[in-house]
């Protein structure tokens, strides 16, 4: 194995580099897939569905096409190719073929001149709607065997007793990714009956196998390329308008571009699966843990969308960062008519950490034990088991560190003002410190990271070394969280070179780096870069015979042998690679085998002031201590972890999607309430770097374990504030008023 | 409908249309895609741009309203070589993630530094409070704009 230099380099891993985006970002010039334009080019627009579930009596687009400057508009009868599209079963189809499914959910497309006339056009089609009875009750939808995926562990011995004993019941609403950033996308023909493709996207690989599909062309004719994107936490994981766009353009054999309004949005990308959830566990008076058995219901929406492994995510970290020897679980994901699920960071974790913690505080109390003492008694570590599927955990896993370094954050001062600012309830001054109630609450979680269940998990990348520096060409996307950076700072401290530039690819020039999701782009895209760049500078000393490459050169024995120019004097030195992680099984059917390829854990503790009477929150302050592997890039870290904390805090007492028979009452921002500057608590962590055995120097993903467990903790804080039970998220302040 | 206003400290005519936005103006008929549009119902201040010497949702304010206006939106503000102080700060204080709110914080903290060039944190929360952003959790804007109060 070859060892990076021993020089420290500018920009390399460690420091807090700055983001080669950030500038064209605060000066407005950064472009996002909304932003793209181009000559000639027509705008988008969609017809939906007014119900969750309708028959298409009819649907006439004449006198819509009349309109001057409508060009077209297509429907289920215009798909050439593939008349579905879904990432793991394309089930859904591409336009309503008959009956909708899902509020919103496409019916037609439109291309016309401008957004004003693609719009009016879309409200004079002539459609006919028969409403249906929507299936919208998820436990009604298992009984009816509506079911995408069924999940069981069955570990140990299922009569296993403890002498005490806690059950609960536990629901999660439906929380939105609210991405900034609205779905968007630019086709343009490329005038032999191909399209290139700009499109707000987490995996353009994965997309562009499902598009050429059902525009039936070959693959190498479509051409999906990365763009500037607002955000994404999984609402980018599942397709939008990416088929229809590619459709009306190669329909006007001119560019077409669609934007969704934020009404659209809504029902426009896959959310957080809400969940119901039955706990069980039984544990000995010291506070070992004998066993859990728990029931989870997911609701999965009317497409499967990724929703099979997100019920395997939640039913093999049911029991949570905890040894157990049984664990007995049953998880569905079923299928009804309410607004698609799929990929929201925690990815089906969330759900089940919200109600495992629940649980553990339940058993601390009903053992008369500290609550994080019965953590640390039972916490998992490397080399034990996963209490789910019996795999045993080589990674480090800091459980005991994580909580042990929480604990020791100094707690905020007691409510010392009557600024309203301060106050739940803020400058509505609706309270006083005299009704405020301090809580504290804890929560840990234990996440997978990269995908699991033996699926076949590779980053491509490709590095670039001459004489004017080093281009990584990789299909990796960056949606926000600095991945372009890090891949930089990865490219550096490998290849010795400073002058790093990340190179826009699409899916023709290299193969797929898969999702950006899964806290897996670090070490996966971070693998595959780092992998590459070592190979290079292998053969830069191999070709100068020397010891040390630098951005002068090649050196041997402290003397420059060879400058960059000579050694690309043939031309540039570089290195294609596909990088995997350690190979993952299929679940037997038990549950049973190494399903995941590495785990990270995370504690969080909450302080909130609660006034119970009128049933107001304030998140006072968030702490966390997290096991990361290695900090790459620590202004990046601190930012996934406040944004995640945040992300957590907005599910546990305000996010959530109302709905009414399947349809959204909250499709809007001034009803889909989302935590603002003054709802942010303070934020202080801990971080704990233990080496992944084989994250990028050690890294571990990082982005999703802040999104977990803060959740459990706040509730947990407004249940010690209020003595309230409080088993469903997030909390309304009739939950607590009781009225 | 013929416009006149001063746009980032030039006079400008513009046609408009008559019940379109500010924003959608300036974004789609004056090729200035700065300014985001995220919600186009004033709840966001991703389109946040200053209107005689107000800071405003330019999703809200209809393009015929604008006439004999003085507005300033981010491309105003500064540019690749000549940062302004805001922009500045929150590209080294971590105060951008994917950067779709960027824009409108900008603008909404220049703003306020404008008239108050020593905010305290309180003063930054509230001033701030009608910008949603997503991505950051709002802690690398506020340290970096603490650090440009001097805090
Ligand atoms: S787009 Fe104007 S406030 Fe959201
Ligand atoms: S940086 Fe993404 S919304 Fe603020």
């Amino acid at each position: 194995m070859t060892t990076t230099t021993g020089t420290r380099i500018r920009g390399g891993i460690g420091e807090s580099v700055k983001r080669p985006d950030g500038i064209p970002k605060v000066i407005g010039n950064f472009a996002y897939a909304s932003d793209l334009a181009a000559d000639g080019m027509l705008w988008g627009a969609t017809l939906r569905s007014p119900y969750a579930r309708a028959r298409v009596v009819r649907l006439d687009p004449a006198a819509a096409l009349a309109i001057p400057g409508v060009q077209a508009i297509l429907t289920q009868d215009d798909v050439p190719g593939r008349k579905t599209f879904g990432q793991i079963t394309a089930d859904q189809p591409v336009l309503v073929d008959g009956e909708a499914r899902f509020w919103g959910e496409p019916a037609a497309v439109v291309a016309a001149d401008d957004p004003e006339t693609a719009r009016l056009a879309v409200a004079a089609i002539d459609v006919e709607w028969e409403e249906l009875e929507p299936l919208v009750d998820m436990e009604e939808a298992l009984g009816r065997d509506e079911v995408f995926r069924y999940a069981p562990v069955r570990r140990g011995d299922p009569d296993a007793t403890g002498t005490v004993v806690v059950e609960g019941y536990y629901e999660v609403g439906m929380q939105d990714q609210a991405p900034l950033g609205t779905e968007a996308g630019l086709a343009i023909p490329d005038g032999e009956g191909g399209v290139d493709l700009w499109v707000t996207s987490q995996w353009t690989h994965e997309d562009h196998d499902q598009i050429w599909r059902s525009l039936d062309l070959a693959p190498d004719q479509v051409r999906q390329h990365p763009t500037g994107i607002g955000g994404a936490f999984g609402a980018r994981e599942d397709m939008s308008l990416h088929i229809h766009v590619c459709l009306l353009a190669l329909r006007t054999g001119r560019p077409v571009k669609m934007v969704y309004n934020r009404e659209e949005s809504f029902p426009g990308h896959v959310h957080r699966h809400p969940a119901r959830m039955w706990y069980r566990h039984e544990a000995d008076a010291d506070g070992t843990l004998v066993k859990v058995e728990a029931k989870i219901i997911l609701d999965g929406g009317a497409y499967m969308d990724t929703t099979p492994a997100v019920v395997g995510n939640a039913v093999y970290f049911t029991t949570g960062p905890y040894r157990v020897d049984s664990v007995q679980v049953d998880g569905y994901g079923v299928r009804t008519n309410n607004p698609p699920t799929g990929a929201m960071r925690g990815f089906g974790v969330v759900q089940v950490c919200f109600a495992h913690e629940s649980q553990m505080d339940r058993l601390a109390e009903a053992l008369g034990m500290d609550p994080l003492e019965l953590r640390k008694h039972n916490a998992l570590t490397t080399g034990d088991p996963l209490p789910t599927t019996g795999q045993i955990i080589e990674t480090p896993l800091p459980t005991v560190g994580v909580i042990e370094q929480l604990a020791a954050i100094p707690l905020p001062p007691p409510l010392d003002s009557d600024d309203p600012r301060r106050l739940p309830g803020g400058t509505g001054l609706t309270t006083t410190p005299d009704y405020v109630t301090r809580g504290v609450g804890y929560a840990v979680s234990l996440k997978n990271i990269a995908f699991s269940e033996a699926f076949d998990d590779f980053a491509e990348a490709r590095v670039v070394l001459s004489p004017s520096g080093v281009e990584v060409h990789t299909a990796a996307v960056e949606v926000g969280q600095g991945m372009v950076t890090v891949l930089q700072q990865i490219a550096r401290t490998a290849l010795g070179v400073e002058q790093v530039a990340i190179v826009p690819t699409d899916t023709s020039e290299i193969g797929s780096a898969g999702s950006t999701s899964a806290s897996r782009q670090t070490q996966m895209a971070g693998g595959a870069v780092l992998e590459a760049a070592r190979a290079v500078r292998d053969l830069a000393l191999e070709q100068a015979g020397g010891d040390d490459l630098t951005s002068d050169g090649v050196w041997r024995a402290g003397e420059l042998v060879m400058t960059l120019d000579e050694l690309c004097a043939d031309g540039p030195i570089s290195h294609h690679t596909r990088f995997r992680h350690p190979p993952t099984e299929e679940p037997d059917e038990n549950g049973q085998g190494d399903l995941h390829a590495d785990f990270a854990v995370a504690a969080h503790r909450a302080v909130v002031d609660v006034d119970a009477e009128l049933g107001l929150v304030r998140v006072v302050q968030v702490d966390t201590a997290q096991d990361v592997g290695l900090v790459l890039n620590p202004q990046s870290v601190r930012g996934q972890i406040e944004g995640g904390i945040l992300q957590g805090v907005g599910l546990a007492v305000m996010e959530e999607l109302v709905l009414d028979r399947g349809i959204i009452l909250n499709a809007s921002f001034t009803d889909y309430l989302l935590p603002t500057f003054l709802d942010a608590p303070e934020v202080e962590m801990a971080l704990i770097e233990e080496p992944s055995p084989w994250g990028p120097f050690g890294a571990k993903g990082m982005g999703e374990p802040p999104t977990i467990s803060s959740t459990p903790a706040v509730v947990a804080a407004i249940r010690n504030a209020t003595g309230l039970e409080l088993n469903r998220v997030p909390i309304r302040p009739q939950d607590i008023t009781g009225t | 409908m013929d416009i006149r206003f001063r746009l980032n400290g030039e006079d400008r005519a513009v046609d408009a249309g008559a019940s379109q936005s500010l924003l959608s103006l300036l974004r789609d008929g004056l090729g200035l895609p700065g300014s985001k549009n995220a919600c186009e119902q004033g709840e966001c201040g991703s389109c946040t741009v200053v209107m005689d010497g107000r800071a405003v949702c330019s999703c809200l304010v209809l393009a015929a309203d604008t006439d004999g206006a003085d507005i300033t939106t981010v491309e105003g503000l500064g540019d690749e070589d000549t940062l302004h102080a805001v922009q500045a700060a929150l590209v080294d204080g971590g105060g951008v993630q994917c950067g779709f709110c960027t824009p409108g914080f900008v603008v909404a903290a220049a703003h306020l530094f404008e008239s108050n060039p020593t905010p305290s944190t309180d003063e930054i929360r509230e001033a701030l409070s009608g910008n949603i952003c997503r991505c950051t959790g709002y802690g690398g804007i506020l340290r970096s704009l603490e650090g440009l109060a001097g805090r």
